[in-house]
């Protein structure tokens, strides 16, 4: 089983839907659509060829100066252990209202991990048994992973990448 | 913010069932704590239990009580300075851990590390997984009453300890290695406490296996206690030692080998009956096996630098900070987190000690990480405990939660 013929599956069955195809380290990684996210895992999952049944790992990402209607990504890391083939996808939502089906009814271990995804992005997966906080307390006001959420002091302005001839993000540095 | 949801609390779900078994068949259930600061638990995590007498009907785990945000602070920190959180996780084995973290970001900056470095890499994480399993073996036999073996192996963790200290100067939280390789070359004493320790620990390991694997009272408590199948295990995303204890021989060590490990010849214990009985062979099978991993290393040790030549990457000697401009230069660079890093995204498994640790590094070539996560066993394995202790006693659920050796700081992260 190599990734092209992984990727010619997956566009003969989901067409649009997914996209993106890349290979980075190897490995394949692809955008699915929100819609179409946990239908794709469920086809990789019992596809008798693909038969990835094992769920590594579930997170999220943010994405704030993304246009809004993908500000905010789940990434999902199966692998096939027979074939010993991983596999990555990302699906974006949107950044006001995001919401996803949850993959607990393909895999138990996606519980938890969906409920660290809500505690630290406020994702919601619809579906899910029991949707709450994990990690921080129940009465936490605000979703602590997302970018806009600041950790150090305001006001430093050194150690700043635009000070060494790059672009990229400052530290944290909101005027 | 308008996605935050208000659960109900465990009490309040719990007290309604309680009511409805009331009136049911009259049965008198009760909530119980266990934890979090019970001194059975091992660390600072709660279990909610409704209990029928002594046995359990359901179960709710708490977590979150050493939560320190590691992936938020990692996304504030250059590259060198979030080996620190990863110390801090599996507190058991950091080394593997800190490894992991190197091997993550050298797969990242495509840094090629010398073998002989890579030798030392595994000799350490062997080292680190000694250590972790001998914790989780030894406090499994003193939460099932024998205090002994634990007093008479726990001495070697000292001696893996001392090591550790000869290469990086800490022990616990080891903070060890750089990117390419390590910060310095191995003392002769470094090597000397090895053979020592290879010595030494068999018989000690022996020792501890006679007292306490074939004692009837140990075994009576362990037999057919908290099985998992291998379809459960594997649904509940369950790797390492508890997975290959239900009998999948899945190891990343040889599934995807880093680090030089397809150099090594060395077994993969598996299990039958996935109980704890079987977590506990399968741990003391791989310390036979790391030090099978140890002796080979040590025997095929290539020559060659304990660090990759890179200097945009890899500190200079401080001696030539001081004479020579470029020296300087990196020295300063290195020191700001100023390195040149590419855009990317890669993930990397290790086989820690309780499974497969990953790290998903996404990289906006700034000198901060812009998303790191870490991949914790443990977060991971610990939901499948509700199911293995439901109609267990409650002293089962002690020794079970033992045997899946579930590390608070790697759970909270």
């Amino acid at each position: 089983m190599t990734n092209e013929t992984i990727k010619e599956k997956l566009v003969e069955k989901f067409g649009e839907s997914v996209t993106a195809f890349e290979e980075p380290w190897g490995m394949l990684t692809f955008e699915a659509d929100r819609e179409k996210a946990i239908d794709v895992m469920q086809f990789l999952k019992e596809d008798e060829a693909l038969a990835f049944t094992f769920l590594t790992d579930v997170c999220g990402v943010h994405y704030p100066d993304n246009d809004i209607e993908r500000q905010l990504a789940v990434v999902y890391h199966l692998h096939n252990w027979v074939a010993n083939v991983r596999i990555r996808f990302k699906t974006f939502l949107n950044g006001e209202n995001p919401e996803v089906e949850s993959a607990t009814r393909l895999f138990d271990g996606a519980n938890w991990q969906e409920r660290e995804t809500y505690d630290f992005y406020g994702i919601i997966f619809k579906g899910h048994p029991d949707l709450k906080r994990i990690l921080n307390m129940d009465e936490m006001v605000s979703f602590p992973l997302r970018k806009e959420f600041p950790l150090e002091d305001q006001e430093r302005t050194d150690k700043d990448d635009r000070y060494f001839g790059r672009e990229g993000k400052a530290l944290e540095t909101k005027n | 913010m308008s996605n935050i949801i208000t659960p109900r609390s465990v009490e309040d779900k719990y007290a309604e069932l309680i009511k409805q078994r009331e009136n049911e068949d009259g049965s008198e259930l009760s909530i119980l704590n266990l934890g979090p600061t019970h001194p059975a638990t091992h660390g600072i995590f709660q279990n909610v239990l409704l209990m029928d007498g002594e046995k359990i009907v359901d179960a709710e785990q708490t977590l979150g009580y050493i939560h320190r945000a590691f992936e938020k602070i990692a996304e504030n920190r250059p590259f060198y300075q979030i080996t620190p959180l990863t110390d801090r996780m599996n507190y058991c084995s950091s080394p593997i851990n800190n490894m992991g973290w190197w091997l993550t970001v050298e797969k990242l900056l495509g840094i090629e590390v010398p073998k002989r470095a890579q030798y030392l890499r595994v000799i350490v994480m062997e080292l680190a997984r000694i250590a972790d399993h001998l914790i989780c073996n030894s406090i499994l036999a003193v939460d099932s009453g024998a205090f002994t073996g634990f007093l008479y192996i726990f001495q070697a963790r000292e001696k893996i300890y001392e090591i550790f200290e000869e290469i990086c100067g800490a022990r616990l939280t080891t903070n060890m290695g750089r990117m390419g390789g390590f910060e310095r070359e191995w003392s002769d004493t470094a090597f000397l406490k090895l053979d020592a320790f290879l010595k030494e620990y068999p018989p000690a390991l022996q020792e501890f296996i006679d007292l306490v694997a074939r004692n009837r009272i140990f075994m009576d408590r362990c037999i057919n206690v908290g099985s998992i199948s291998a379809e459960r295990a594997m649904a509940y995303g369950m790797t390492g030692p508890n997975l290959r204890a239900a009998g999948v021989d899945y190891d990343v060590r040889v599934a995807t080998p880093y680090s030089s490990y397809e150099d090594f010849e060395f077994d993969i214990p598996v299990g039958k009956s996935g109980d704890t009985y079987d977590r506990f062979c399968v741990r003391n099978e791989e310390m036979w096996q790391s030090l099978r991993i140890i002796r080979q290393a040590l025997d095929k040790m290539p020559e060659g630098s304990y660090h990759a030549d890179v200097p945009d990457y890899y500190l200079p000697p401080k001696e030539e900070v001081y004479t020579s401009m470029e020296a300087l230069i990196y020295h300063f660079k290195i020191v700001m987190g100023e390195i040149p890093v590419p855009k990317g995204e890669v993930y990397h498994a290790v086989e820690g000690g309780n499974g497969e640790l990953g790290f998903y590094l996404i990289s906006d070539g700034s000198r901060v990480p812009y998303r790191l996560h870490f991949r914790r066993p443990c977060f991971i394995y610990y939901q499948a405990f509700t199911e293995m202790i439901k109609g267990a006693y409650l002293s089962d659920a002690i020794v079970i939660m033992s045997s899946l050796n579930v590390i608070a700081g790697e759970l909270d992260a």
